[in-house]
This record gives C-alpha cells, sequence and structure tokens, in this order.
C-alpha cells in the first residue's frame, strides 16, 4: 500500500511543461525526497499533491484514492512551507491548535493534543509564546508540529531549511530524520542541496526540467547514476570530455580533450566508438599512489593547493594535460605528507569511472 | 562632543517646521478655541471666564441630538466604507495580477484629482428632480412625474462613502500587500475553509490597516461639512453645520468655539471606545513588528 502515488502527472503554463509526466510511488513510512536544481518544477509537483494547482493531465492518490476533486483544505496532506507560513496573529499553542479547531475538535481534546505534540518535539513549555519570541529552529518545529497534530498521510516539506544558517541546517538535518522516525510518517522533502536529500532521505527523486531523471536510494544515486544530470548534481564530480575510442565488456575507452585516455564504465549508456562522452569521477574515488594494477586509470600531476575542510579536504592537482582534478585526502591525519608542488601519480578503479553520452552542443 | 551637537542641531533643524507647523497651525489655535469656548459674555466686550457654553449645549437637545446624530452617521458612514473597501483592497493586493496592481490603484486615486466641491456637484447634477437619473427613470417609464433624490440621509450616507472610500483602501492595500500568500495557503492546507481562512487569518492579519483606515474615514466623515450641506441641504443636520451657523451666521464665538471642541473631544471619545471594544491599540496600527 502506498500513501502517495503520482501517475503520469502532468502541468502546462500555456506552452511551458512545468511537470512532464512524473510517476512516483511512496511507500508508507518513508522519507522520500525531491531532488532538483530551481526551477525544475519540483514545487509545483509540491502544490499539486496539496492541491494549489490543478494537474493538466495524470493523477495523484493519497492512500490509493485519487484526490483530484479534492481541495486543499479536504486532503489529509499537511505541508511546512518554505518561509514556514507560522500565523503572525496566533500564539504557538493556537498555531498548532489552528487545524484542530478547523476540524472542530473539542477543547479538552485541543488542549491535550496540543500538549502532546509539543511534548513530542520537545518544545513542552513555548504554548503561550508569540511566535516572534522563537528562534529559528523552534520556529521549524512548530511549523512540524503544526502539521503533525493534524495526523497527515503525507507531510510534504518545501525546501523548510533554505531559510536557516549553516550550522542550524546541518542540526535540523539530523532532527528532521529523527522526527520523521518518531512520527512515522511518510514525508515528501523537496530540496535543492543535495546533501539535505542524501542524509535525510530513504529513497531520492533526481528532477530535472519537469522530468524525473532517476529514483533510488542515496547510495545507487551516488554510486551508479543513471544519467549524467545524476551524475553531475548529485556530489561532487571530476568531469571530462572526451571521445569514445573502442568498447569491450561494458568498458569504454576514451581519449579525453586533454588527450589522456581513460577506461570508464559505461553500464548501460548507448555509447558507440566515435561518440563525444561526458566522463565522471568522484574525488573520494582517486587514491595517490604509484602502483598501477590492470583495472585501473592512472594520471600523473603536480599537486596544485590543498583545500582543507576536515574530513572533506581537497588536493587540486594539475595533470599533466594542464586539467584541474579534485582528490579527496585525508585532512585529519596530521602527517600527511602531501603537499603543493609534490609530483602526483593518481589513480581509480574503472568501476568508479562513470560516462555518459554527451549532450549535443 | 562636537560631532553630537551637530547631530543635535540637525535633528532640531529637521524638526522645526514641523513642530512650528503643529504648535501654531494645530496646538495653539485650539488652545485658542478652548480659550474661546470658556468665556462667557456679560456684555459688549465684557467676558468673564465660565462653562455657561457647555451648559448651554447640554441644556439644548438640539444641539446634543445634532451632535450624536452625526456620530452616528459617521459610524454608519465607517462601517460602509470598510465594506466596500475591504474587498477593493483585497483584489487589488491580492488577486489582480502583479502588473495591474498600480495601475487600479491610481485609478482608485483619480476621484482625489476633483476638488470635493466638484464631486458633490456631480451627484447633484446626478440625483436632482431634473438630473439624469430622475430624467432617465421617467424616459424608461418606471416613474411617472420627477423624483427628487437629494436632501434625505441615503444621499448623505452615500455621498459621504463616496469621498472616503478611497482613505479606506489605501491602508488596507498597504497593510493586506505585507501579507504572504502562504499565509493563506497554509490556512487552507491545515483544513480551514474560505470563511475560516478569510476570519482567523485575513481579517486579523489586516486589523491594524482596518483599525487605521475606520478611524481616518471616521474623523473626516465626523469633520466634513461640504458633503453633507450639498447634498443633505437643511435637513442634513450636520454638526459641522452647527459650529459654522454660530460663527458666521449668529456671531456667537463663543458658542461656535464650544462646539469646535465638544466635536474634537466627541470623536476622540468614540475613537477611544472602538479601540477598546476591538482590543486594538493605536500603536500596533502605526509601527509593525
Amino acid at each position: 500500500m502506498y500513501d502517495l502515488q503520482c501517475e503520469n502527472l502532468t502541468k502546462r503554463f500555456g506552452a511551458f511543461t512545468a511537470v512532464d509526466g512524473v510517476s512516483l510511488e511512496i511507500p508508507g513510512g518513508s522519507f522520500f525526497s525531491i531532488l532538483g536544481p530551481s526551477g525544475c518544477g519540483k514545487t509545483t509537483l509540491m502544490r499539486m499533491i496539496a492541491g494549489f494547482e490543478d494537474p493538466s493531465s495524470g493523477d495523484i492518490k493519497i492512500k490509493g484514492r485519487s484526490v483530484l476533486g479534492s481541495p486543499p483544505n479536504k486532503r489529509n496532506v499537511k505541508m511546512v512551507f518554505q518561509h514556514l507560513a507560522l500565523f503572525p496573529m496566533m500564539n504557538v499553542g493556537e498555531n498548532i491548535a489552528y487545524g484542530l479547531r478547523c476540524r472542530g475538535a473539542s477543547k479538552a481534546d485541543i488542549t491535550r493534543k496540543v500538549g502532546a505534540v509539543l511534548e513530542r518535539i520537545g518544545l513542552p513549555d513555548v504554548a503561550q509564546k508569540q511566535i516572534h519570541q522563537l528562534s529559528g529552529g523552534q520556529k521549524q518545529r512548530i511549523a512540524i508540529a503544526r502539521c503533525m497534530v493534524l495526523e497527515p498521510d503525507v507531510l510534504l516539506l518545501d525546501e523548510p531549511l533554505g531559510a536557516l544558517d549553516l550550522k542550524l541546517r546541518e542540526r535540523m538535518k539530523i532532527e528532521l530524520k529523527l522526527l520523521q522516525h518518531q512520527f512515522d510518517t511518510t514525508f515528501l522533502y523537496i530540496t535543492h542541496d543535495q546533501s539535505e536529500a542524501l542524509v535525510m532521505s530513504d529513497h531520492v527523486a533526481v528532477m530535472n526540467a519537469g522530468k524525473f531523471e532517476q529514483i533510488g536510494t542515496p547510495q545507487e544515486l551516488y554510486h551508479n547514476p543513471r544519467t549524467a544530470f545524476v551524475a553531475g548534481f548529485v556530489g561532487d564530480s571530476n568531469r571530462w570530455h572526451g571521445k569514445v575510442n573502442r568498447i569491450s565488456n561494458g568498458e569504454a575507452e576514451i581519449v579525453t580533450s586533454g588527450g589522456d585516455t581513460i577506461v570508464a564504465n559505461c553500464g548501460a549508456s548507448a555509447l558507440s566508438p566515435g561518440d563525444s562522452a561526458e566522463i565522471f569521477v568522484r574525488p573520494d574515488c582517486i587514491a595517490f599512489g604509484g602502483v598501477r594494477r590492470e583495472t585501473q586509470n592512472t594520471l600523473t600531476g603536480t599537486v596544485d593547493s590543498l583545500l582543507f575542510n576536515g574530513a572533506n579536504s581537497r588536493a587540486l592537482v594539475r595533470i599533466d594535460s594542464r586539467e584541474l582534478i579534485e582528490v579527496a585526502i585525508n585532512g585529519v591525519d596530521r602527517s600527511s605528507p602531501i603537499k603543493p608542488g609534490d609530483p602526483a601519480h593518481l589513480n581509480w578503479a574503472f568501476a568508479d569511472t562513470q560516462c555518459f553520452p554527451a549532450k549535443e552542443r | 562632543m562636537l560631532q553630537k551637537d551637530a547631530q543635535r542641531l540637525s535633528l532640531l533643524l529637521l524638526l522645526t517646521p514641523f513642530l512650528l507647523w503643529i504648535l501654531l497651525l494645530v496646538v495653539l489655535p485650539q488652545l485658542g478655541i478652548v480659550g474661546i469656548s470658556l468665556r462667557e459674555k456679560v456684555g459688549p466686550r465684557q467676558f468673564t471666564f465660565g462653562l455657561a457654553n457647555y451648559l448651554a449645549f447640554v441644556q439644548e437637545p438640539i444641539y446634543w441630538n445634532t451632535l450624536l446624530r452625526t456620530a452616528v452617521m459617521s459610524i454608519l458612514v465607517t462601517f460602509l466604507a470598510l465594506l466596500v473597501g475591504f474587498p477593493v483592497a483585497y483584489y487589488i493586493a491580492k488577486i489582480a495580477p502583479y502588473r495591474s496592481q498600480t495601475a487600479l490603484f491610481l485609478l482608485c486615486l483619480v476621484p482625489l484629482w476633483v476638488s470635493d466641491l466638484v464631486r458633490a456637484f456631480g451627484w447633484i447634477v446626478l440625483l436632482r428632480e431634473t438630473g439624469l437619473i430622475s430624467g432617465a427613470l421617467q424616459a424608461i417609464g418606471i416613474i411617472k412625474g420627477p423624483i427628487e433624490l437629494l436632501y434625505n440621509d441615503a444621499t448623505v450616507v452615500v455621498g459621504l462613502v463616496y469621498t472616503v472610500v478611497l482613505f479606506m483602501i489605501v491602508p488596507l492595500v498597504s497593510t493586506l500587500n505585507g501579507m504572504d500568500n502562504s499565509l493563506l495557503e497554509a490556512g487552507h492546507n491545515l483544513g480551514g475553509s474560505r470563511i475560516t481562512v478569510f476570519r482567523r487569518i485575513v481579517v486579523p492579519y489586516a486589523m491594524p490597516g482596518i483599525v487605521a483606515g475606520c478611524i481616518i474615514v471616521f474623523m473626516m466623515t465626523a469633520g466634513s461639512y461640504l458633503t453633507p450641506i450639498l447634498l443633505g441641504g437643511k435637513n442634513s443636520m450636520w454638526f459641522t453645520e452647527q459650529i459654522y451657523d454660530q460663527f458666521i451666521t449668529r456671531y456667537n464665538w463663543e458658542s461656535g468655539a464650544t462646539f469646535g471642541v465638544l466635536l474634537l473631544a466627541f470623536t476622540s471619545f468614540v475613537v477611544w471606545l472602538g479601540l477598546r471594544l476591538t482590543g486594538q491599540k493605536l500603536a500596533t496600527t502605526v509601527a509593525k513588528d
């Protein structure tokens, strides 16, 4: 049984197609993210699910029942807005009670439920506070509590962390994930921030230009991207352009524009010799070292500079064909022998090298 | 130190025109009016201090009836202006496409380019016995003889609402403009019907604008002179007319001044009462947090 299903959902604004034949199925109790750059149609998709926009075609089902005919206030889908949209003229308790009152719940019921949900989000004493007295993180949690008190089938979150500063955003990511576990409700999370999507979600759909490029677990998206867009958008990548020289056993030999030969795992991508291709390699798949094995690509160059960022530190290596490559290094290890100016021998496995047909340009 | 003095001087210089204006054109004349209202005429050019003018007002029912009537009519006008103005303001601020908002707003301002007097005469042209409406109704045969639509309370109220409704729309548009659309969507999303969202979100949000608009409109209406006189004639019984009468016709400045003070005091009292009854504060209508 799926909590939320979209079937071939399409939305056109005049000649512009914002959402183009999107289908998705979200099983109950999971954390599902839609990841895409701004303008890819993800907000339109969410607004259709919430009922603020009518789809041009396709169907939306919540708990198996189509909701196309029902107005937003009759759908059991609640939404946390980008800027939270807490009601400034009500205090925290009234904000949370608003939905219950709309349902006509009894006074005792409202008091009990509001108390319970505030307890659950760890803010038991704020019911009497005004909205502007809360901190950013507290507002966030109140906005979620305001929805969760209504026990929705699906909770929609429209980039709610966007307005927070970096430190708080990192903390809220973990907190959101925990809240989702605690409430055991399906969360549909929309974001353009790939780290938010990867950290929190059970499944992620990568969206581009109104279409889903790939749906999968964060691990699948990271390690086995199916399109060039996904490979480029999810996680960091070194990227080369090149021409396919030879293909055998799912491996393509590609000559880059810089003249290096790289062997890549071309899997399902439809490449044939002579095609131009894009190659993606994650910085954390590349290692320093001199030993060359049969199944590895090797490049040599010099260390250009070090980008220290704790465990995420990188070295920029200028390879012999003058291109810069990012390589993950262990920044925490203070005995790290890598210094700018050092000669570098880079190697990485064929299997960690993705290639896709290059877009016509 | 020097800089601080310079700052203080520039502040003083900037405030001077405003202070002079307030002091010379508002405070002093008011004090003068209060002074005049507190003297009794005992003989030619002979005055004593006393409350006789106020006593006279209380003892003459026609005076305080007129004042009460003016207040009630003004409240009615304020209410109607809110009723008419709110949908217009809501449309301009929330429903109209962004690009036509300014144009619509300007369209509301167009009547202000014509003076009060001319607009009142406009109504007269329409409504008098030989006017356009009367003529048109006769032409299509709905009424037999000519009909006089001027000189009754309804006409005065309509004329006043027309004159002041703009001053209701302007503050409403500016408050409603500040309202994030996602508040409305959140209101619907959490299960509120259109009516609930309007009652529990739109109206409370617009409250500062509503209060500001009502105060302006009420004060303007209670203090208006031209429209009630021209459209209501002798039947209008507007309090400002009494004041004019005392000052100009009867040359009884003491009594006129008393009426002036009473009008100010009474309308201020009504505004205060209105704020108390709706639980609003004057400060919140001016400053938004």
